[in-house]
């Protein structure tokens, strides 16, 4: 992130933003882009009004200009009551969108945003994540990290999956569930005495693949009902059974493993 | 080289914040140099005059008045170079912000030299204005020591600027205070004149920019003939200038672009 940003020198590749070369034309592509970095970085005892301002005199906006700019900001993230307060005082998901505000203030062209939602409850989210949808269709690009695949599958309309620095998979969220799982997932959970005698072989046959978790079975398969069915018919009595369509949280799963990446 | 436009913004930033709270620095900057010329100048520099007649041909207070003046912009810049850096570098990370826009490092550094400057600037004016009313710094020359104090502060806050950027947090800056800020304050001849110091602790006293800044502003407070070694004493504080943004340069860069 910090390298198309152009603040980080690239380790090795080659990379383009803009058209340009980040190493030659890095101020020129910056004046260009919006930044929502991970960490706030918000000026902590100015108001929200001067965060804005004092921003936008990096991009050399004028005064009048820059004013305009951040009443529709603050209009846009639903901040325009707060323009005097002091940033200490606003809530995690007010930073968050005052942030956003900020990463907008140049119109730019792309908007990189890395995490932007991390630690935010529901609501706040959901609101985030509603104008990072119409920003979106106003016609701006976003460039969004994540770890929420449900983040990923509202948002975005290709994404790249990255386990340790390097792409696994890419595509569409539709694309990467059709290519990585199956359209449907059947849980199952057992009562303890019959669990233990559960090996995958117990389930041969039932579906396209078979995970074992220590506290639920996941059948992987095109559709759920009739498998279901089967289950039955074998002589196993699951406890529970949910039917759900797979997620991109399969798909990431299953590509980078269930062990903690660290 | 040092272009000022693309740092106008940043010094512009910490004008902003500063106005928040300018009300009682200037209050603070009016009232320190009331207390200390008056307990020292007045209150001691009346038993000095008293056992002695004078230090170094004049009264105490004439003699005290220039040195406090270089040594509270020491004071300022040490502490406006160390725990609002550590804010921008870490607490609010204002800085990674900064490089978000087309600002670079460089700019960030000038325009935080800029800034700096503007406040020491108007520190020592200040300063000035309450020793003019002490009866001090009313020759022809004085008001030149208004810009050099500036520059002993920048002299020495520059650096520290440096230092700053590689610490991880705010320990080093006591550590800095207590073996530095306060000794330079005490021994770098603004109480007394440093010959009265054993011969080493003069030397190491020569190695601080606050040393080389007391001097000078004395010798434009008395209106004394500048000579040569008045242009030593300039030189050595653009010296101490101009190496301490080379090293912020570097210290800055490496914490920052990672």
């Amino acid at each position: 992130m910090r390298m198309i940003g152009c603040v980080s020198p690239i380790t090795s590749g080659h990379l383009r933003v803009l058209g340009m070369d980040p190493a030659v034309d890095g101020q020129r592509i910056r004046a260009r882009l919006g930044v929502v970095p991970q960490a706030d970085t918000l000026d902590t005892e100015l108001s929200v009004g001067d965060n804005l301002m004092v921003y936008a005199r990096y991009f050399d906006i004028p005064r009048r200009e820059a004013r305009r700019r951040i009443a529709e900001l603050l209009d846009f993230v639903q901040l325009g009551d707060r323009y005097g307060e002091v940033v200490d005082s606003l809530s995690g998901g007010m930073k968050r969108r005052l942030v956003i505000a900020r990463g907008l203030i140049n119109n730019p062209e792309i908007i990189l945003l890395d995490e932007p939602t991390t630690g935010l409850d529901p609501q706040a989210r959901h609101l985030l994540w509603d104008r990072l949808y119409r920003l979106k269709q106003r016609g701006t690009t976003l460039v969004l990290t994540t770890h929420y695949m449900d983040e990923a599958e509202q948002l975005c309309d290709r994404l790249v999956v990255m386990d340790h620095a390097r792409i696994v998979a890419a595509g569409t969220p539709a694309s990467l569930i059709a290519e990585y799982s199956t359209r449907e997932v059947v849980e199952l959970r057992f009562a303890d005495e019959q669990r233990d005698g559960l090996a995958p072989s117990s389930f041969a046959g039932l579906a396209a693949r078979v995970e074992m978790l220590p506290d639920r079975v996941l059948l992987y398969t095109d559709r759920g009902e009739p498998t279901v069915e089967a289950v039955h018919r074998h002589g196993l009595s699951p406890a529970s059974v949910l039917i759900r369509r797979s997620t991109l949280e399969d798909v990431f799963l299953r590509l980078t493993g269930r062990s903690l990446v660290e | 080289m040092i272009e000022l436009r693309p740092a106008l913004p940043v010094a512009a930033h910490n004008f902003v914040v500063f106005r928040r709270g300018w009300k009682s620095a200037a209050f603070l900057n009016v009232v320190q140099p009331l207390l200390v010329l008056s307990a020292m100048g007045i209150g001691v520099g009346g038993l000095v005059g008293r056992s002695r007649g004078s230090v170094d041909g004049v009264t105490y207070l004439q003699f005290l008045a220039p040195g406090l003046l270089a040594t509270t912009a020491m004071q300022t810049a040490a502490a406006d170079m160390t725990y609002p850096i550590m804010s921008r570098l870490i607490w609010n990370r204002t800085y990674e912000a900064m490089l978000n826009t087309p600002a670079r490092v460089r700019d960030l550094l000038t325009g935080e030299v800029v800034w700096l400057a503007a406040r020491l600037f108007a520190v020592s004016l200040l300063f000035y204005a309450v020793a003019l009313a002490f009866g001090a710094g009313r020759t022809a020359t004085a008001p030149l020591a208004i810009p050099v104090a500036t520059l002993t502060g920048l002299a020495f806050g520059v650096p520290v600027m440096a230092y700053s950027a590689t610490q991880r947090g705010d320990s080093g800056f006591n550590a800095l205070n207590r073996f530095v800020v306060i000794p330079l304050f005490l021994l770098s001849g603004s109480f007394f004149p440093i010959t009265q110091l054993p011969v080493f602790l003069q030397a190491l006293a020569w190695a601080f920019p606050t040393t080389h800044g007391v001097e000078l502003c004395r010798e434009l407070f008395l209106g004394r003939p500048l000579g040569i070694g008045a242009l030593g004493h300039l030189l050595v504080l653009l010296a101490f200038l101009v190496v301490g943004m080379q090293l912020a340069r570097v210290t800055m860069t490496r914490r920052l672009v990672v």
